[in-house]
């Protein structure tokens, strides 16, 4: 009886701390995966028979499939070393070859016997267009959000809730098409109004023309986020347990204050995460920006005259035209993008995980 | 402190389901009034109306007058909020909000009625906690989760928060159906000493539960499924389960069916 | 006679004396919006300063206002915040609705002008400036090729990554894997695309390809892969976490290896979820435009080949026909758009409701 505390030891969990154990070395279950499948050792016990317990197999499924599994982990992890590898080895020999500093220089012109570009202006425009984006989209998702979930008619909320799951899923090319074809009169109305009297602010300042603005393109972005952000948030507002609206209700609420007590603090991580995958999306975006902004490359507050860029939909304009350096040029463009957006990605995850132990220890 | 709340005729419905018919009763004030009866008999919803909590389910709404006072609660120009306000209630699990600390749970009627002054509000938590019989468990970790507290704490946390504001009545709908015997002793007790200010009705599944803690009991049942609950007798506690005048109470009352 | 929630003397709450509140009465919105839109459109044309719609928006922000003041003097300031709170909720419902129901209504509009069989049967190929003709079979074709390798490399991969981070991955290790899957849902298509292209179009292909870059349809799978990997593991991953424990510990009971009560007791009770996960996935990658732009190539014939030559995509086509300079490119556009959206939203559609039916999702 002097395995008794190993098998024990490993009863709560099965077969795997069995196979698991001892005299392997660590290292060798990645390879393992091309091990011949054995489900049964031969010779070995009958299913409940007596006799000694059957040794842990050295080779066998257990082991081929838990190798399996963790180098399918793993690629997750090479992935996204080879995406910075490969941008960056792409991206150098471009950046060695620009005459100008790629930092500030305020241009595009990689494909120059002299090549100079700077990335500045394209960043300046896809942190601006997002975050005007953002700034329209978030308020009124959250509303339409609470709408759904608090607000109108039960059946009337999920059909509606329905309705715009869908509209999360439209591809961002139709709501470019969208923005070009139709919603760039409104908005150049709308530019010309702001210039006739609000042209004493620098935002809505310049001379014309108007209409393929920054205005238009975070105002198609917010639309575009609009439906993702408030499916998200829809979900988490319908979690908040009934028990909490109505702990608070039987306290003397009005609606308004059951939302601000029970709803909104219970949903505020998801809330967080929805309006970063939002960010995301808007910081990324290539198609809907190609297609609306006016393609400038300076930088500057004004919304509403034609221009501004940000540095996907840049790719996507000068990519045709690119010969080998400005290949390398947009590259070291999407390295920053990749930047940007990783940098914000870990901050919202560092943020939620932070926020979901709270919760999780308060549970 | 506490007051007096008559029902008479009083009819509720889920849509078109008609949960209870024809409820008359009355509810002394300081005392513990206890509802019991099989599952599914309307008790629940009976507590659930008298502060108006019925209607908060979408198609859900209650006919009939129930009067706190003399006071319609029904009335259209009545505030529900101020129906809720004098008419607490604790519920079935205990339910503190996830995200706020043990103080910001008790406080956080207050906070809604505006209290703002900090040390109003410290006063006002201590005073709950104790009635509650927290206070002595809690005192050192006020600015801890509330929902960190095991179930018996967490349900006497949902008292204090809700005696807090003190109303008049309190409602407790199966407060110790989720928690173990200590823990429903601890509660037992509490309300002994909570009917002294409040006048106190309970929904309870346990019968002797409702012999020990209740002055009077009113016994709910219903046909068969599908029909609405009704009430069927009402009386002092000491006469429902030694004496009781309705066979089918004490059918009940000895298990012979429930 | 009110309710009174501010108490006079230093003492918590007051006690409620009445549950009587003085209420405004029910005709107090409609004539509120009433006198602000009238306040609103005088304002507007007594100034000259624009026309209906900024009436409409200035009688917005008056009636707001209104009710609140209203609603604060009649029912006080709890009273206002929520029927303020309320209105504004709304409005932000019916600001939204318009550009999204003018989004689908342009859509369906002008995508039906094209939608014969034309459209579906021909490509692109020798159709000119001034011809009206011309179809996105060939498109069609790029997108299901594309969008099906994609999905051919992503779910093994993406389901056997959940099942090492639900049911194997221990510590540090299998956190970082977690960690950056949640990253990666993050990286920008074009980015992928952009990798893809550095990686596979500039440096491998050409290795079989004589030295040159090797756009393909393979290329833009790629690219989608990357995309869709991270939404499929963390459906999958999110699927296997809802299996109850019992079911595993009721096989693991019996004796019956872990790998073997993942494959025939876990993953088929997940399978529901993951199946969701991956249509959603899929519908996802079929719309991306960007990085099909940078590595497919594009192409105006029909090439059924993924693995060599240029091909297009249905969401590539909408893109360049949008910046076509025929006018026949429009129609053409929108088409393309609302096919497009058709075959997301079918997937979409089958997915919610597949969803649905699966009791292990709320």
């Amino acid at each position: 009886m002097g395995e008794t505390p190993h098998r024990s030891a490993d009863a709560g969990t099965g077969g795997t701390r069995v196979t698991e154990s001892h005299e392997w070395p660590a290292g060798a279950s990645a390879r393992v995966a091309e091990a011949p499948v054995s489900t049964r050792t031969p010779g070995g016990t009958g299913l409940g028979g007596g006799g000694a317990l059957p040794r842990s197999r050295k080779f066998g499924a257990e082991r081929a499939f838990r190798g399996l599994t963790l180098a399918a982990g793993t690629a997750v992890l090479v992935i996204i070393a080879a995406i910075a590898v490969f941008l960056v080895a792409k991206a150098t020999p471009a950046l060695r070859a620009n005459t100008e500093n790629f930092w500030t220089f305020e241009g595009w012109f990689p494909n120059d016997a002299e090549p100079k570009f700077g990335i500045g202006a394209l960043a300046f425009g896809t942190v601006l267009t997002a975050a005007l984006a953002l700034l329209v989209a978030v308020p009124i998702a959250l509303g339409i959000a609470l709408y759904l979930s608090h607000y109108a008619p039960r059946r009337l909320g999920t059909t509606l809730g329905f309705l715009i799951d869908l509209l999360a899923a439209v591809p961002s090319v139709v709501f470019g098409l969208w923005g070009r074809e139709v919603f760039l009169k409104p908005v150049q109305d709308l530019s010309v109004w702001l210039n006739k009297y609000f042209s004493w602010i620098p935002l809505f300042g310049g001379d014309g023309p108007f209409g393929k603005s920054i205005l238009l393109g975070s105002l198609v972005l917010a639309i575009m986020v609009l439906p993702i952000i408030t499916s998200l948030s829809r979900e988490v507002f319908l979690q908040t347990p009934t028990a909490n609206e109505e702990a608070a209700l039987a306290l003397g609420a009005t609606q308004w204050e059951t939302i601000r007590t029970a709803v909104l603090p219970y949903g505020r991580p998801g809330i967080i995460a929805a309006v970063m995958l939002g960010l995301g999306r808007a910081l990324g975006e290539t198609i809907a920006l190609a297609m609306t902004l006016g393609i400038t490359f300076g930088i500057s507050f004004n919304l509403i005259e034609n221009g501004g860029n940000s540095i996907a939909a840049n790719i996507a304009n000068t990519f045709g035209e690119a010969n080998e350096t400005g290949r390398g040029a947009l590259i070291a463009s999407g390295l920053v993008l990749f930047a940007i957006t990783l940098i914000v990605n870990i901050t919202a995850r560092v943020i939620i995980y932070r926020r979901r132990e709270f919760t999780e220890s308060a549970a | 402190m506490a007051k007096r709340i008559e029902a008479s005729n009083v009819t509720a419905y889920y849509g078109a389901f008609k949960a209870i018919e024809n409820i008359n009763l009355t509810v002394e004030p300081k005392t513990v009034t206890a509802l019991i009866g099989p599952s599914g008999c309307g008790k629940s919803t009976f507590l659930r109306s008298i502060n108006r909590m019925h209607e908060v389910l979408p198609g859900a709404r209650v006919e009939g007058s129930l009067t706190i006072d003399e006071q319609d609660i029904y009335h259209r120009d009545v505030d529900v909020t101020a129906v809720r306000r004098t008419i607490g209630m604790v519920f079935q699990r205990p339910n503190p909000f996830p995200t706020m600390s043990i103080f910001e749970n008790v406080v956080a009627g207050l906070k809604l009625n505006g209290v703002r002054r900090k040390s109003i509000l410290e006063e006002a938590a201590e005073k709950a906690l104790r009635s509650a019989n927290l206070w002595d468990e809690v005192k050192d970790r006020l600015g801890k989760p509330g929902a960190g507290l095991s179930g018996g704490q967490q349900q006497r946390l949902c008292i204090a928060r809700t005696i807090a504001v003190e109303p008049q009545v309190v409602l407790m709908d199966e407060p110790c159906s989720a928690l173990d015997p200590i823990s429903t002793l601890a509660i037992e007790d509490l309300m002994f000493q909570l009917k002294d200010k409040f006048t106190i009705i309970i929904v309870t599944h346990n019968m002797q539960q409702a012999a020990r803690v209740s002055d009077r009991t009113a016994f709910f049942s219903i046909e068969k499924t599908g029909d609405p609950g009704r009430l069927i007798e009402y009386d002092n506690t000491q006469k429902i389960f030694s004496n009781p005048s309705v066979k089918k109470t004490e059918d009940y009352i000895t298990g012979r069916f429930g | 006679m009110s309710t009174t929630v501010t108490s006079h003397r230093p003492r918590p709450p007051a006690e409620p004396t009445s549950l009587r509140a003085r209420r405004l009465p029910a005709y107090t919105a409609p004539a509120v919006a009433v006198a602000a839109l009238a306040l609103a459109a005088a304002i507007v044309y007594g100034a000259g300063i624009g026309g209906p719609v900024l009436v409409v928006v200035l009688g917005a922000v008056l009636y707001l206002a209104g009710l609140f003041a209203a609603a604060n003097a009649v029912e006080g300031r709890r009273s206002a915040r929520n029927r303020t709170w309320s209105a504004l909720i709304h409005s932000a419902f019916v600001l939204a609705v318009l550009p999204l129901a003018s989004v689908v209504w342009t859509l369906f509009s002008k995508g039906a002008e094209r939608l014969d069989v034309n459209f579906f049967q021909t490509s692109m190929n020798n159709i000119g400036a001034r011809d009206p003709e011309g179809g996105a079979y060939h498109a069609i074709v790029g997108t299901l090729e594309q969008v099906g390798i994609a999905t051919l490399i992503t779910v093994p991969l993406g389901i056997l990554c959940a099942i090492y981070i639900v049911e194997y991955g221990r510590g540090r290790f299998a956190f970082a894997i977690r960690f950056f899957v949640d990253v990666m849902t993050g990286i920008p298509s074009i980015v992928t695309g952009l990798f893809v292209l550095a990686f596979w179009v500039l440096i491998v292909s050409p290795w079989f390809n004589d030295g040159r870059p090797g756009f393909s349809g393979f290329a833009a799978a790629l690219a989608l892969a990357v995309l869709m990997l991270p939404t499929i593991v963390r459906s999958t991953e999110e699927m296997l976490r809802l299996v109850p424990a019992p079911l595993r510990e009721g096989a693991y009971a019996l004796g019956v290896p872990k790998w073997k009560t993942i494959l025939r007791v876990v993953l088929p009770t997940a399978l529901p979820g993951i199946v969701t996960g991956v249509m959603l996935a899929i519908a996802r990658a079929a719309g991306e435009t960007a990085p099909v732009l940078l590595v497919a190539g594009g192409g105006a014939a029909i090439n059924t080949n993924p693995f060599e030559n240029n091909q297009s995509s249905l969401a590539l086509f909408v893109y360049q026909q949008a910046g076509d300079a025929s006018r026949y490119a429009p129609a053409r556009a929108w088409t393309a758009a609302l096919t497009l959206v058709t075959l997301v939203l079918i997937l979409t559609i089958a997915a919610k409701l597949l969803a649905r039916r699966n009791r292990l999702s709320r």
